[in-house]
């Protein structure tokens, strides 16, 4: 069956060890966490953990299971089939020279990226996409004098309930 | 009313029905200790916090409740871990009770303090750190349902030392539960119809059934099922006993150290009803070569265990009681014709695998195991309740003591943790009193626990401790000749202690026997001997588990004997 990256929705009670308690389940079991976001939900009480893991099908069914085993979580969802919209961000710090200033200042009005900070020889840009977006931007920027990023997991929310 | 976090704890504790615990002090459950000193509820002072989990576990066991644990921090907490690992690969109910350093000292390596939560985390089916006096009494509720409900498992309660001292009003206590609601029960009609077609339409059907059903206490339903359809049936490890060992209709024990006829049974069927079994690799080995002709109906409480190895093509998400209630309903009924005719051929196959190779071993002038364990089976008429330590001593118990009584076979199934037996004993000893209750031990597994001893006759538990001392770690000798050219690396444990001196030495009746004939008198002595026995078997020490299927080999791919 085919490997590849599955995004997974978990609903859990926001209480201290709960991460650690999923990020054991992944670790102790052999799956691998890819990436991962998380934060509350309308419901504080309630934290939305948006994971990405690699693994066919076959994997995916045995990790929900174990997940669901877990007594604080309270719904897991595979988002991969449910036709979910999926975004990350990444902050990157560009080193400016005049060789590169202009072209990079071209390819952020035309993608529309934004700039976050601006000083005389570096700036902060943040782009924001699908994670193929992501990929082909730190390619391009890695290309121009990229000093440093911070890219984060996925967030990923179903477009009907 | 003010009542302390430690008062607390003991009401909690009283609502759940508890009433024995298996503990041992320390600077962090002193206050616990201290308000234990005026209760009713029993405590049994262990010598080691790993016999305190292991006697909790025997408990929970025998008596179907849950086995309660109370240990201190730090080196206590962490002297369960064996244990809690053991109850929770095979689905035990335990509550372990562990003391913590005060709450203002946690994650400053105070004396004693260790992270037992984080350690237990993927051991446990749930842990809690008590963080405030308002959450204790819920939280012990919590972890009573969660360690009984669904697959049972342990469930460890981390308390610090202030919690148990500061003082809550009675009433601002908070009682009630407050779990996710995990009861999404489906309905298992539709599942249990397309199970009856699929045994309907069956020429070779076999059950086999395993821990599940005596932890769902469906054996009544079991005996009723396989009656019913006269089918053979095979139980795992941890199913014996639910199913009469006597019974015609039984082959015995499946996988590495089964029965050939279990096994030859397994690889022929073309159905497969799998009854509270998760296929350990002990039971399946080679995957691929396992019931290969086989629909495999699986019904387990944990979907987790479902297609996890084994492949089903229907299977059931539920306890196996209701499931076999209906179905045994739906078979009573008139109008299901029982495949009968169809099975006639299957039926005799198996008698012929019966017969063909029973489970038998050759007498000799020393002491034969085997010829231990049966004739224990013959004294005790099989009523024994038998916990094993693990290794050679488990597999000729289970071979040998022909179980047919539910909840009478105790032992380590999924751990496999030497030195399990004898403190599993003394708790189920505890909960069954009237019960005659026999380790059957190795001379390597008993020293594991064998400090054990001043708690049994300190209460006056006559466990009976059976050592087949064969001077070798028996199990590892055995691979060690198998597989690794008779190299028997660090498997020679022939300095072993004088076990009747030893016995002695702890207040308890040691006796010896080193000769065939010697064999019956001395457990006939050691059984009317209302006292702990250590009863010390001198066995051939080169004598191995058969039949044995290689590692990794097909079921089929046997050998039978030595």
């Amino acid at each position: 069956m085919e490997v590849k990256e599955n995004t997974i929705s978990i609903l859990v009670n926001n209480r201290p060890d709960v991460l650690a308690r999923i990020a054991g389940t992944f670790s102790g079991r052999g799956f691998n966490i890819e990436s991962i976001s998380a934060n509350i939900t309308r419901n504080p009480e309630i934290t939305r953990i948006v994971i990405t893991t690699l693994g066919n099908r076959e994997t995916v069914i045995k990790l929900e299971k174990q997940l669901t085993k877990i007594i604080d979580v309270l719904e897991v969802k595979d988002l991969t089939r449910a036709n979910a919209a999926c975004r990350e961000m990444v902050l990157v710090r560009m080193k400016l020279t005049d060789a590169n200033q202009v072209k990079i200042m071209q390819t952020v009005d035309t993608l529309k990226w934004k700039i976050v900070k601006m000083d005389v020889d570096t700036c902060i840009l943040e782009v924001t996409g699908g994670k193929k977006d992501i990929d082909d931007a730190l390619a391009f920027l890695d290309k121009m004098g990229m000093d440093d990023f911070t890219r984060t997991g996925v967030v990923a929310v179903e477009r009907q309930k | 009313m003010k009542l302390t976090g430690a008062q607390v704890l003991f009401e909690a504790l009283q609502k759940e029905n508890a009433d024995t615990i298996f503990g041992f002090p320390g600077g962090a459950v002193l206050d616990i200790f201290d308000e234990l000193y005026r209760r009713k509820i029993r405590n049994i002072l262990v010598r080691h916090e790993q016999g305190a989990i292991h006697a909790a576990d025997g408990y929970a066991r025998v008596s179907g409740k849950v086995g309660v644990c109370l240990v201190t921090s730090g080196p206590g907490a962490t002297n369960t871990v064996t244990g809690i690992a053991n109850a929770f690969m095979d689905s035990i109910p335990v509550v372990v009770l562990t003391g913590q350093v005060a709450t203002s000292l946690i994650g400053g390596d105070a004396f004693q303090e260790v992270d037992i939560t984080g350690i237990t985390r993927p051991c446990t089916k749930h842990n809690f750190l008590v963080r405030r006096i308002d959450d204790l009494g819920r939280i012990v509720r919590e972890a009573f349902h969660i360690a009984r409900s669904g697959r049972p498992g342990p469930v460890l309660i981390d308390i610090p030392k202030d919690i148990t001292k500061s003082l809550i009003e009675d009433n601002d206590i908070s009682w009630t539960l407050s779990l996710p609601n995990n009861n999404k029960k489906a309905s298992i009609e539709d599942a249990c119809a397309k199970a009856l077609d699929m045994i309907r339409q069956a020429e070779r059907p076999l059950v086999i059934s395993g821990g599940g059903v005596l932890l769902g206490r469906a054996w009544d339903e079991l005996r009723t099922f396989v009656k019913l359809l006269n089918v053979p049936i095979t139980s795992t490890l941890m199913g014996l006993g639910a199913f009469p060992a006597s019974d015609p209709h039984w082959l015995g024990m499946p996988g590495m150290h089964g029965t050939y006829y279990a096994n030859m049974a397994i690889s022929n069927c073309d159905l497969l009803i799998a009854l509270g079994v998760r296929f350990d690799d002990r039971v399946t080995s080679k995957l691929d070569a396992f019931a290969p002709h086989a629909k495999v109906l699986h019904v387990d409480i944990d979907p987790a265990s479902i297609d996890k190895f084994v492949k089903t093509h229907l299977s059931i998400a539920s306890d196996c009681k209701p499931v076999l209630q209906l179905l045994n309903k739906w078979i009573s009924d008139k109008s299901f014709a029982r495949p009968e005719k169809q099975t006639k051929a299957w039926l005799e196959q198996v008698q012929k695998w019966k017969e063909f190779a029973p489970l038998t071993y050759c007498q000799s002038d020393k002491i034969k195991p085997q010829y231990v364990v049966e004739t224990l089976y013959r004294l005790t008429e099989g009523k024994a309740i038998i916990s094993t330590e693990v290794g050679q001593n488990q597999m000729w118990a289970a071979q040998y003591y022909h179980f047919d009584y539910p909840n009478s076979f105790i032992t380590s199934g999924g751990l496999g943790t030497m030195g399990y037996g004898f403190p599993a004993a003394i708790g189920a000893q505890v909960a069954r009193p009237d019960k005659v209750v026999v380790d059957i031990a190795g001379d390597g597994s008993i020293q594991m626990n064998i400090q054990e001893l001043a708690t049994a006759v300190n209460y006056d538990l006559p466990v009976k401790i059976v050592i087949l001392n064969n001077g070798f770690l028996g199990m590892v000798r055995q691979w060690q000749e198998l597989f690794y050219g008779k190299r028997y690396s660090h498997s020679n444990i022939d300095n072993v202690p004088d076990f009747v001196k030893l016995a002695e030495a702890y207040g308890a009746v040691g006796l010896r026997a080193t000769r065939s004939e010697e064999v019956e008198a001395t457990l006939r002595k050691g059984l009317d001997t209302p006292k702990t026995v250590v009863m010390d078997f001198h066995v051939e020490p080169e004598e191995g588990v058969y039949p044995m299927v290689s590692p990794g080999a097909a079921l089929t791919d046997m050998v039978l004997s030595k």
